[in-house]
């Protein structure tokens, strides 16, 4: 409640009545328009599942990580999902350190409630031994700056680290088969999370006597705001979380245009971070090539996903190097990428098994359009 | 699990439109400004209010209206398994924020500045709806205090199980994992304050579960009505008039 005091004594009553006379001739004081959203950026860190993202001056780190843990005792066979929030002062003088105020528990409610209830994330793919050890995946939230809209730039860092989050593989092993191996990176591929589908916020402002609708609010709109609501849409149209906390009263007509213009902005959004968790996923890709000096001298490195091909081989070999296969890889579009590696993997293996059988190299060359291709010559 | 049976009864043998019994009682808390208690079904609660008095911490003061504070807490033994802590949890801390904006928004606080109204709400059991509880006590206890209103608030929880649209879940509708809408309303403007919706809805069917729980709320502002003003009428024979 200080959070919301502070915020209030910033704003002048000029400042206020600026805002509110330029709405009624549908101009916002950062120049868009009443239903226009800010820029979007996301990046990604260094680690699998961290996540940052710039609604215009909003900056938000999300970052995720998995640990195995005893399971609640009323969901024995499904994972945790746990959300927290740090809302650093440096983001906003009126930001406290150390125990979190009531906006970041909403933050963290509304984003968990986004994610946990609409079944976005699998938990059940999460059980590794039923009653006894399941995954807790935590995503951490951390306001760096606050230029307004938190909510929706903190749900959008979430779904990005999630999406880019990858878990270490576990087996059941031992004698008795209750023991649980889990597989450091370097031995086996970690697994992606089984994410149904993206769950976006979107947060209205209603300023002004009569109620007008602004999309995104920034900081100053914010202070200014009579009532606020946060409309969580997937793509699909469906709407997953709607949190309206008190404020001006608005007609139930009011509701459903909200509802409607949500699930428009939320497809866009979507695509957005659909795109870049792709950008960053072939990037990533493309990182963990290793390089081969060949007998021939013939290497062109563009990569693409090699790791698995890398295990074939040393599988094979022992060693990679100065033996007789040669590994070249040719990589000219991204989207074939994805589609692509399976099929390469599958050419490998065989002609793995194929073994010492010469000359069936899969000299497919695809010239002049877009191909992925792997040639392995066993001289 | 079956929620609605095929008679078309529910697990409490109550009909899908149709609410539980309400029961409201007023002025519980004789040291207080205002105080009611308010039964929905199970779910039984008390709220108190305190003020306008002068505000405590001065620097927290606003010079043009009046402070609102608001806190929610479920006693240990409101719930089947004991609670360990009653408040200070993650969800208390957003039901008393979510109370606290949905009354401020009713409350005319313009004409009580540099003071303060303290809305104490305690659930002493729950079975499902006590956020809409609690509004509808706080509601009674701000009329009991005398503290001018625009209009009542009422709040009711709707869900939609089996592909029916159910009116007033109690706990145990509540933890299927369906849809859970809850809607505060100001009935005479007819404007929806608070909406809360957890759990997958497509937009259509939310829009007639919103409207059912919209229905449930009108039905508790008549109820309420129907308590003030009987209130009213003793507070009237006591005084002799």
């Amino acid at each position: 409640m200080d959070g919301r005091l502070a915020n209030r004594w910033r704003l002048t009553v000029n400042e206020k009545k600026f805002i509110e006379t330029a709405l009624a001739s549908n101009l916002r004081i950062d120049g868009r328009n009443p239903l226009e959203y800010r820029k979007i950026i996301i990046k990604f860190g260094r680690e699998d599942g961290s996540s940052e993202v710039q609604l215009g001056q909003t900056h938000v780190m999300g970052f995720v990580t998995g640990q195995l843990v005893q399971p609640y005792q009323d969901r024995q066979n499904e994972g945790m999902l746990l959300i927290f929030t740090e809302f650093s002062p440096m983001a906003d003088p009126s930001f406290d350190p150390g125990h979190p105020g009531e906006s970041a528990v909403e933050l963290g409610r509304i984003v968990d409630r986004g994610l946990r209830d609409s079944r976005a994330v699998d938990t059940e793919s999460l059980c590794v031994l039923s009653g006894k050890l399941v995954w807790a995946i935590r995503i951490d939230l951390h306001i760096v700056d606050n230029g307004g809209n938190l909510i929706d730039a903190a749900n959008i860092a979430a779904l990005a680290a999630l999406l880019t989050f990858r878990r270490q593989e576990c087996t059941l092993g031992g004698d008795d088969g209750q023991e649980v191996i889990v597989h450091p990176p370097e031995e086996r591929e970690p697994l992606p999370l089984i994410v149904h589908h993206l769950p976006v916020a979107i947060t209205f402002a209603f300023l002004g006597s009569e109620g007008k609708l602004v999309v995104d609010p920034t900081h100053s709109e914010e202070a200014v705001m009579a009532g606020r609501l946060i409309a969580t849409v997937n793509a699909n149209g469906d709407i997953c979380a709607i949190q309206k906390a008190g404020g001006e009263g608005v007609p139930q007509s009011a509701i459903m245009h909200c509802l409607k213009l949500a699930s428009m902005c939320a497809i866009s959004i979507t695509k957005k971070i659909n795109s870049a968790v792709e950008a960053y996923s072939t990037e990533r890709a493309l990182r963990k090539i290793k390089r081969h000096p060949t007998v021939a001298g013939i290497v062109s490195v563009a990569g693409s996903d090699v790791k698995e091909q890398n295990k074939t081989v040393e599988q094979v070999g022992g060693s990679e190097l100065s033996r007789h296969h040669i590994e070249r890889l040719k990589v000219v579009s991204e989207e074939t990428c994805s589609s692509r590696s399976n099929d390469n993997d599958g050419d490998i293996k065989s002609s793995e098994q194929g073994g010492t059988s010469r000359g069936e190299s899969k000299a497919m060359n695809f010239l002049g359009g877009p191909s992925n291709w792997v040639l392995i010559m066993i001289p | 699990m079956e929620f609605v049976n095929p008679e078309g009864l529910r697990l409490d043998g109550r009909r899908p439109l149709e609410m539980r019994q309400l029961r409201a009682q007023i002025g519980a808390v004789a040291k207080a400004d205002g105080s009611a208690v308010f039964e929905m079904g199970n779910t039984k609660v008390i709220a108190a209010v305190y003020g306008p008095r002068e505000v405590q911490n001065r620097s927290q003061q606003i010079n043009d209206q009046a402070l609102v504070r608001c806190e929610y807490s479920m006693a240990n033994f409101s719930t089947g398994d004991r609670r360990r802590k009653p408040k200070g949890d993650r969800r208390s801390t957003e039901i008393s924020l979510v109370i606290r904006q949905t009354m401020e928004a009713c409350i005319l606080t313009h004409l009580m500045p540099r003071s303060q109204i303290d809305i104490y709400v305690q659930v002493l059991q729950a079975d499902g709806g006590t956020r809409s509880a609690c509004i509808n006590a706080a509601t009674l206890a701000l009329a009991d205090a005398g503290i001018p209103m625009r209009d009542l608030v009422t709040s009711c929880s709707a869900g939609f199980l089996n592909s029916t649209p159910l009116l007033d879940l109690n706990y145990v509708e509540d933890s299927a994992g369906g849809p859970d809408v809850t809607v505060g309303i100001l009935p005479k403007l007819d404007k929806v304050t608070l909406l809360q919706m957890d759990a997958k809805l497509p937009i259509d069917t939310f829009e007639n579960v919103m409207q059912l729980a919209v229905e449930g709320c009108k039905a508790i502002a008549n109820y309420i009505r129907e308590v003030l003003l009987e209130n009213t009428k003793q507070l009237e024979y006591r005084r002799g008039l």
